[in-house]
């Protein structure tokens, strides 16, 4: 058994023999069931920091949303000297390292496509080298060319009428997470080890493609743990042994973050669930005597800072679809163990007590894993701080224990993944709204009025008909089904030969468990049309060209959102439906397919290209997001509409479902004490009907109105507001999305 | 015991999400029919006694324990209204089941129709066993005010108020706080007395006036009588909390 003097006072054997961070966790572990007393304020350095870079934040927007940007250095590993957020601060900052040698600079990064890369630049004014465009064109590929290479005809068109969108082909799929923590527990040099080792066995010397590309890709791993070590050496770290103290913890686990947001630019590069495993350290040097509570809080004070600075060189067109600059630097506290025991420490505490000692902010997306069995103080401090801050969000942990263990992280917005164990796919969204249109019109798309889909025959009649209808949605659901999964195959094909996540794979088991991720949108608006056309009278309005444009509902029907199971059990079947025809196909390198039910601010872009549904939603209108119901659909309160996102079954949309709420405080409770208590009763009562996921919101819509008014307004610099799957700035947003936040439904009774 | 048929209530409407009308969370059923016409109203809807949905008990009660799971130790269901106790029999019969149920029990009055005359007295003592907690608004202390400001007299009422002291029936009392209808400080010192005299108010809230309802008026075609008349200030809410002691009534508070 290994035994070095890093690990002194580290309990366990089975960590010490393999690369097993969970074990070293359950082992070392300190629960606790405390309260929010021992938590300390900021220290001087950190309001010296986060002062500074809120100055830079705020230079930042007043340039339009980008303070500078690299044009002449592709960004790698080890491309940029080091950089701090301010060189007078240097010493202050505990934790060090970021993307660009300057704070806030974005990076130039072309491997996902070179066209999105300098359109990035051009777009917010910059202009990149030359030479770049000719070596990305001429000399070398990127995943964008591969992806268009190999794409159908239909694929395209599929992509240019909206039908299937949100596709990673230009950009980073992101979405995989390294385990961030194996560099603290291990160093690097060990980790190169192991990998050494999983080379020589890779395969028994017959070469099938399979094992060909796996070679390759433990050898790009290979050589981008050598370069985390040197990128950690130009900061004037050694990471090729392991830490030996908490603060070195903090640092060793950042680089190897650090070293996945230089290479990869993906939609969503989550940090993981780190809380449990820096405590350990924490804990260790608290009781050395080498580290006092306000030092700790500061090292996670710090950590955060670095989270809520990560940045991306986007398009306007992304930033339509994802609004504010979001990164999805997903940080997870709280669960349980598979031994029943809480795994909430002190840290987990800490973690959340950053919204309070440096605000409000949308990154790192803070998730609490839930279940009524957490520690009642740490359920009331967590829900304390959504009343506070509105900045986190919740996810049911006794539904993904049992699927992906008790170390998973959080990937994306809400989808789960086991750390270290487990790489996702990632794919975007079909739009089944648009889908039940094409059933309804024969294949052809309600806004280009091209043929989308086979010439399937459209429904004629005048009033339409439910079995008539579920007839024709199933077969267009089975063309849909296939086309988005084999689209999603190619993309995937194609990032894993140019655009390689070699830095967080090294972080990641060489044998590697695989989902591949898919997601529906339109969800609520199909239910409500099927329900329309089930138990009241839909007249279908044609056009010159005979296509279904408009719907006339005659009489009441059952919506989803109010716990009424006529609606609801159509909700429960469409997303089995959907399952199961997606399921039917292959999905690349055998990867297991998932599905989810979010959709993030895309629901504003997605409802522009969905014409006027059965339902009653008139075309361009957002779609609701996620598995929100639709806007006004809820008659009976929030509770009636948490009952009906609870009844869609987590197993069959393994990728989330996320469900959105605000709640106006005056609603909440009289006091602060029963705003927290009421919030924790919510939660412990959706929760424990098995649902997967809420976002809470606590505010009234006269803020949200004035921020929209008055975004100059100091109070609202920092105001953050969970949408769909992540939170953001509220000023941030576009106006259409402003708007769409304000006329969702709020749940205030008077 | 109390006979039962299919008796049908008259409902206006569900809130599944009621965090300020009782304990805890609240399964909060508002039936239909009022007889007073309070001119800050917020829900003037529900005053018509004609209503097409008429639910049993046992489809409310069905539907509210759908909801038990976020109830936890302190929460449960609140009848509300318009005024309840204008469905007696309805009433009993809901909450006798509730409790069946071991659902704890709300009634959220004005107490406009409390008599201690017969019949209404009986069936009033028998709700009383399968009520937990009255809601009980006084919206001013003095009768003339009173109807002034409401359309009916508040003798009833504060004997209401004196009948569940003397059963020693825990009571929260709301107070609406009106500016130039009943936000004087001789009305408050004289609510004061009379409050701080019953014994039974674990809880005692001022609810500052508010113009949300405002559109149900205009909906509904009513002239409104508070026009011009804005929320108090919170220099008047500070004011009516001191002069009402209500930090006083902590009952509420116990485990």
């Amino acid at each position: 058994m290994k035994q070095i003097e890093q690990w002194n006072g580290f309990k366990g054997r089975l960590w010490k023999e393999e690369i097993n961070t969970r074990d070293f966790i359950q082992q070392n572990y300190t629960p606790y069931d405390g309260d929010d007393s021992f938590l300390e304020k900021p220290t001087e350095a950190t309001n010296k920091l986060w002062g500074a870079l809120q100055k830079l934040q705020k230079e930042e927007r007043a340039k339009g949303g980008v303070l500078d940007m690299d044009t002449e250095t592709v960004s790698t590993i080890t491309s940029h000297a080091p950089g701090y957020i301010d060189d007078s601060l240097k010493d202050a900052e505990q934790v060090v390292g970021l993307q660009t040698e300057k704070p806030l600079k974005r990076a130039f990064m072309p491997f996902g496509g070179i066209k999105m890369a300098e359109d990035s630049c051009k777009t917010n004014g910059y202009t990149p080298a030359p030479e770049l465009h000719k070596i990305f064109t001429e000399y070398s590929k990127t995943h964008n060319q591969g992806v268009f290479d190999a794409y159908t005809p239909e694929m395209k068109k599929a992509r240019h009428n909206k039908i299937i969108t949100g596709l990673p082909d230009t950009y980073g799929r992101g979405r995989i997470v390294g385990d961030y923590r194996r560099v603290a527990l291990y160093g690097i040099d060990f980790l190169m080890e192991k990998k050494q080792e999983d080379f020589n066995n890779c395969g028994c010397g017959v070469m099938t493609d399979d094992i060909i590309r796996q070679r390759e890709e433990i050898s790009m791993q290979y050589r981008a743990l050598a370069e985390m070590k040197e990128m950690g050496a130009s900061y004037g770290f050694d990471i090729s042994q392991p830490a030996k103290n908490a603060k070195e913890a903090f640092q060793w686990l950042y680089f190897g973050y650090l070293a996945a947001i230089k290479t990869q630019n993906g939609a969503a590069m989550s940090v993981g669930r780190i809380s449990t495993f820096l405590d350990i350290y924490i804990q260790r040097d608290l009781e050395n005597g080498t580290l006092n509570e306000a030092e700790a809080q500061e090292l996670v004070d710090h950590l955060i800072m670095k989270f809520r600075m990560v940045k991306f060189a986007r398009v306007p067109s992304y930033n339509q679809l994802f609004s504010g600059d979001p990164v999805w630097a997903t940080v997870e506290v709280g669960g349980l163990g598979q031994d029943g025991r809480s795994m909430v420490t002190k840290s987990d505490f800490r973690i959340l007590h950053t919204l309070i000692n440096m605000g409000p902010a949308p990154e790192p997306n803070l998730t609490v894993l839930y279940s009524s069995r957490l520690p009642e103080n740490f359920k009331k401090f967590a829900a304390y701080i959504s009343v506070e801050t509105s900045s986190i969000q919740y996810e049911n942990d006794d539904v993904m224990r049992p699927v992906w263990g008790d170390d998973y992280s959080i990937c994306c917005c809400v989808s789960a993944t086991q750390t270290g164990k487990e790489m996702q796919f990632f794919g975007a969204r079909a739009n089944l709204a648009k889908c039940l249109l094409y059933a309804i019109n024969g294949g052809v798309d309600e806004k280009s009025k091209e043929q989308m889909a086979p010439e399937y025959k459209a429904i004629t009649s005048e009033y339409l008909d439910y079995d008539e209808v579920i007839r024709k949605y199933d077969v267009m659901m089975d063309w849909l089904a296939g086309l988005y999964v084999n689209t999603l195959n190619v993309i995937q094909f194609m990032h894993d030969k140019y655009y390689y996540e070699a830095a967080e794979m090294a972080l990641i088991d060489t044998d590697v468990r695989r989902t591949f991720a898919t997601g529906i949108a339109g969800f609520s608006h199909v239910v409500d049309s099927l329900a329309a056309i089930k138990y009241a009278k839909v007249k279908a309005i044609r056009d010159e060209d005979g296509l279904a444009m408009d719907f006339e509902i005659e009489g009441d029907f059952p919506r989803y959102g109010n716990d009424d199971d006529k609606a609801d059990d159509i909700a429960v079947w469409l997303l089995h439906t959907f399952l199961t025809k997606l399921k039917k196909h292959h999905t690349y390198r055998d990867s297991e397919p998932t599905t989810s039910i979010l959709t993030i601010t895309s629901n504003v872009v997605y409802g522009k290209a969905t014409g006027t549904l059965p339902d009653g939603r008139k075309s361009g209108e957002p779609l609701a997001p996620g598995a929100n119901p639709s806007y006004g659909a809820e008659k009976n309160g929030l509770l009636a509409s948490l009952n009906s996102v609870a009844k869609l079954p987590y197993e069959w949309a393994l990728d989330g479902i996320s469900n959105t709420q605000t709640i106006n405080p005056d609603a909440l409770g009289h006091s602060e004490d029963e705003r927290v208590n009421n919030l924790t009763r919510i939660m412990d009562g959706y929760f424990d009907q098995g649902a997967h996921h809420l976002n809470v919101n606590v505010f009234g819509i006269d803020k949200l109105k004035d921020a929209m008014e008055h975004p100059e307004k100091e109070e609202y610099q920092n105001f953050t507001i969970r949408v769909s799957g992540y939170a953001v700035k509220f000023i941030d947003l576009t106006r259409e999305q402003q708007l769409d936040v304000i006329a969702r439904s709020e749940h205030v009774r008077i | 015991m109390y006979e039962y048929s299919q008796r049908k209530g008259s409902v206006h409407s569900i809130e599944t999400f009621g965090s300020v009308d009782g304990p805890g969370i609240r399964f909060v059923i508002f039936l239909q029919g009022c007889k007073m016409r309070c001119q800050y109203c917020h829900n003037p809807d529900t005053w018509s006694t004609n209503s097409q949905d008429m639910v049993s008990a046992d489809e409310l009660l069905e539907q509210a324990l759908r909801y038990r799971t976020y109830w936890g130790e302190e929460g449960g269901i609140t009848v509300s209204g318009g005024e309840p106790l204008l469905q007696m029999d309805f009433l009993i019969e809901l909450l006798q089941k509730a409790k069946k149920a071991g659902i704890h029990t709300a009634i959220d009055t004005s107490g406009s129709v409390f008599s201690r005359n017969e019949p209404f007295f009986q069936k009033f003592h028998a709700l009383m066993r399968y009520t937990d907690l009255l809601l009980l608004d006084l919206k001013h202390i003095d009768d003339t005010k009173h109807k002034a400001l409401t359309g009916c007299s508040n003798r009833n009422i504060l004997d209401m108020a004196r009948y569940l002291a003397e059963i020693k029936k825990p009571v929260w009392i709301r107070h609406v706080l009106v500016p130039e209808r009943n936000d004087y400080d001789e009305d408050l010192i004289r609510l004061d007395e009379f409050v701080r005299s019953l014994g039974n108010v674990e809880r005692f809230e001022v609810l500052p006036y508010h113009t949300l309802g405002l559109f149900k008026w205009e909906e509904l075609k009513i002239p409104y009588q508070l026009k011009g008349i804005n929320p108090p200030t919170a220099d008047r809410i500070a004011n009516a909390n001191k002069l009402l002691h209500t930090a006083d009534y902590t009952g509420y508070l116990k485990d």
